[in-house]
């Protein structure tokens, strides 16, 4: 129970870090840890008591495992947040380079 | 992006092809232990990025690479897409994506169907994928200032 | 017949791939090869709109249900679908035709074309997807081909807004994701038509998984709080896309989700339908106060489109509150109707203003709408469309906006919602007076000494063949009230939505 109040703590700091933080480079690293918070929550989803790693193997071939749905669909979340942080660190880049500082109160080119 | 002394070049001559080779072990094994395409495709990505940040950069030599890995992830992507169209066309009940290949027994290497190759053919995807992504972010930053 | 629903995906990622080898080799390869991809498209949804009746089923890899479990990836098409197609197709295929020539004002010409069709693809994925993981995983394809195709040309106001809508867009992404996981918590299983057998249970959260639900796609379809990044994105990108995100994008990827699993998922309570009226009379009026002092023309025509969307859902939401009181369904059915026919009216006469706006960019180099003037005589096609344009969205008969906007007013009073419909009329008529300021400004001012030195001409064949296709379609879509035509296209959507129980009965069988 407690792992998953922190697991929102977690989501909290990311939230936190995007709201208030004035760098580019801070917001975009409060979204990645929002994004590592969420995969953590999926993982803690799929826990059974005193289950092992779901693979049929040598070691534990047969007994109950933990549930394999939330893995599958982590690994896909995973590679989802990773072009997502490509992109973002693409356009930060190509921002630093026209405006020549990071601080979002000053690019503000668009208004009204 | 200058390179570095004389001991990382050596070192990373020997250490990088060892990188590659256990990655393609990760890819090949994939439905037999975890790893699979994703996995094995960023370790065989991170041999090449760990040549690029030993040996420096230099902007020509790197954009003849770049051509070849964008020809390579699509590609690969068009082969995932034929090897899953064949399942609509082989199999006797029409539906994409099906196992048509022999599965044999659990735990051998050569079993399961389609998915090794499906396998390979994602760990190249995502090794072009992110060496481009490598290369776009962290070498050409060059080009601006030349 | 069910097995070619998978090449709505296959096609345009097929074609994404293809152009990016041979895009290389073959001067004009993209150009010639996204228009026919789309036109095969829109006569596939076309064959499934007259030849099947009732809900398709596809079973990814043909894993049949296990003890009458559903195990497989499902991929369904159904009335809405077929609705939703239908607009991505079409205003897919004449923006991609618009590109043709529009695109020659930018550098990277055949990058284009292949994020063109990764966006078509994810939002064809997310349409005929039955699955809620199936639904993030396109959603995300189609939000990070925008993200880069709003950034397209790369100056520092396009920059800059492709971050602001990366940012929020992105915090969205993660509260959907949050929300599923939630929801998979709960229920064990990720099938759309099995989650609404087991949902009403076991729900704990179910109330708190809906809000999550509101906030990360009203953020996507741009809704009252979470419309900021709206102006900025939309008028930033070039005119094609412009088109796309404001004609289809938003309803796709924003709208038609929440509809889905509003109506055919969840079982939704009085309070929550009234929020979601409220929420839409919010975005009208808001949207439109805002467009009053703008000059520059596509931010104006951004503005609307928050308004437009707001008519949408305050129509939906009303649909919505009488079925959840157990009332009149055939006034909720009527609402529902004009609602999904507002639907497709505004991305046809939203995507045929955006296309004028980039034609005359394209030949005068400014958007500023004080520098603008006399154009009329000039641009003969395109200050006819334009105009055709605005009074569709103004709601003047005979053409398409009219018709929709009386069934949503009529629908209002029928129902007793007077407010909803004061408003409705309220913000119609302040439409009106935007939009005659943008036809005074940009085509009938007398003054034409601005253009004495420059060649104005109009715009080449490809853009003007697109502009008069979309302003043919705004005076045939008012026919979509004709029987035989409501019947196919319109009814079988509407009938979705109003049977929302049965949906799971029609797809697996309990």
């Amino acid at each position: 129970m407690i792992l998953f109040v922190l697991c929102l703590i977690l989501f909290i700091i990311g939230l936190y870090g995007v709201v208030t933080k004035r760098n580019l480079i801070k917001i975009i690293l409060g979204i990645a840890i929002m994004e590592y918070s969420v995969n953590l929550f999926f993982i803690l989803i799929g826990y059974v008591k005193g289950a092992t790693a779901p693979i049929l193997g040598k070691a534990f071939p047969k007994g109950p495992f933990v549930d394999p749905l939330p893995q599958a669909m982590i690994l896909t979340a995973i590679v989802i947040g990773l072009a997502t942080t490509a992109l973002l660190l693409a356009v930060a880049i190509r921002l630093y380079r026209k405006y020549g500082t990071f601080d979002i109160r000053k690019i503000n080119s668009l208004k009204g | 992006m200058k390179g570095m002394t004389i001991i990382v070049k050596k070192i990373t001559q020997i250490v990088a092809p060892l990188i590659f080779v256990y990655g393609i072990y990760i890819v090949i094994h994939g439905h037999l232990s975890p790893g699979g395409g994703f996995a094995g495709g960023v370790i065989m990505a991170g041999a090449f990025i760990l040549q690029i940040l030993a040996n420096g950069s230099i902007l020509s030599k790197l954009r003849k690479q770049e051509s070849g890995l964008e020809f390579l992830e699509s590609a690969a992507i068009l082969g995932f897409l034929i090897i899953a169209g064949l399942g609509l066309l082989i199999s006797s009940s029409l539906t994409f994506f099906f196992n048509f290949l022999s599965k044999g027994t659990i735990g051998k290497l050569i079993s399961a169907g389609v998915i090794p190759i499906e396998n390979v053919v994602v760990g190249l995807e995502v090794c072009a994928a992110i060496t481009t992504i490598f290369i776009a972010l962290a070498v050409f930053e060059k080009e601006e200032k030349e | 017949m069910d097995s070619l629903i998978p090449l709505f995906v296959i096609v345009p990622l097929g074609t994404a791939f293809l152009m990016a080898i041979f895009g290389r080799v073959i001067k004009g390869f993209n150009k010639v090869l996204l228009p026919l991809s789309l036109l095969f498209l829109c006569y596939l949804v076309i064959r499934f709109m007259l030849k099947e009746t009732g809900v398709s089923v596809y079973k990814v890899g043909g894993f049949e249900p296990v003890n009458g479990i559903p195990i497989a990836i499902y991929m369904i098409i159904d009335g809405l679908s077929k609705f939703m197609l239908l607009i991505i197709s079409t205003i897919g295929f004449i923006s991609s035709f618009y590109a043709i020539s529009y695109i020659s004002k930018f550098t990277a010409e055949r990058k284009f074309f292949i994020l063109f069709s990764l966006m078509i693809a994810g939002m064809n994925g997310i349409v005929i997807s039955g699955d809620i993981f199936n639904i993030f995983v396109f959603l995300e394809i189609a939000a990070i081909s925008s993200y880069a195709l709003v950034a397209f040309g790369v100056e520092k106001q396009e920059l800059e807004a492709s971050f602001k809508y990366q940012i929020l867009s992105g915090v969205a992404s993660i509260v959907i994701l949050l929300s599923i996981g939630f929801i998979y918590w709960q229920t064990g299983t990720l099938n759309i038509a099995d989650i609404s057998s087991v949902l009403p249970y076991k729900g704990v959260f179910t109330k708190f998984v809906a809000i999550l639900f509101i906030v990360g796609f009203g953020l996507k379809a741009a809704m009252f709080p979470f419309h900021s990044w709206l102006p900025d994105a939309h008028s930033s990108a070039p005119s094609p896309i412009s088109a796309m995100l404001s004609g289809v994008f938003i309803k796709a990827v924003g709208l038609y989700v929440i509809f889905r699993l509003f109506f055919n998922m969840f079982a939704f309570s009085y309070e929550l339908s009234f929020m979601i009226a409220i929420l839409g009379t919010l975005s009208m009026i808001v949207g439109v106060l805002l467009a009053i002092g703008q000059w520059d023309i596509k931010r104006l025509l951004a503005y609307h489109s928050i308004s437009q969307m707001g008519y949408v859902v305050m129509a939906i939401g009303i649909g919505m509150t009488i079925l959840s009181n157990n009332g009149n369904k055939t006034v909720a059915a009527f609402s529902i109707f004009g609602g999904l026919y507002h639907l497709i009216n505004h991305s046809v006469f939203k995507s045929l203003l955006f296309l004028n706006a980039g034609s005359i960019e394209y030949s005068t180099g400014t958007r500023n709408l004080r520098k603008l003037g006399g154009l009329a005589s000039v641009m003969p096609i395109t200050s006819t469309s334009s105009f055709i344009a605005s009074m569709s969205i103004s709601g003047i008969p005979p053409f398409n906006g009219f018709f929709s906007k009386l069934i949503i007013i009529i629908a209002a009073v029928q129902a007793r919602y007077y407010f909803f419909a004061l408003m409705a009329v309220i913000v119609s008529i302040i439409t009106l007076g935007s939009f005659l300021k943008i036809q005074k400004y940009a085509f009938y001012n007398k003054d034409k000494s601005n253009w004495e030195g420059k060649n104005i001409k109009e715009s080449p064949f490809s853009m003007s063949f697109a502009m008069i296709i979309l302003a043919v379609l705004c005076l045939g879509l008012s026919l979509f009230l004709i029987p035989t035509l409501k019947n196919v296209i319109l009814n079988p959507a509407v009938d979705v939505l109003i049977n929302g129980l049965k949906y799971s009965m029609a797809v697996i069988g309990y």
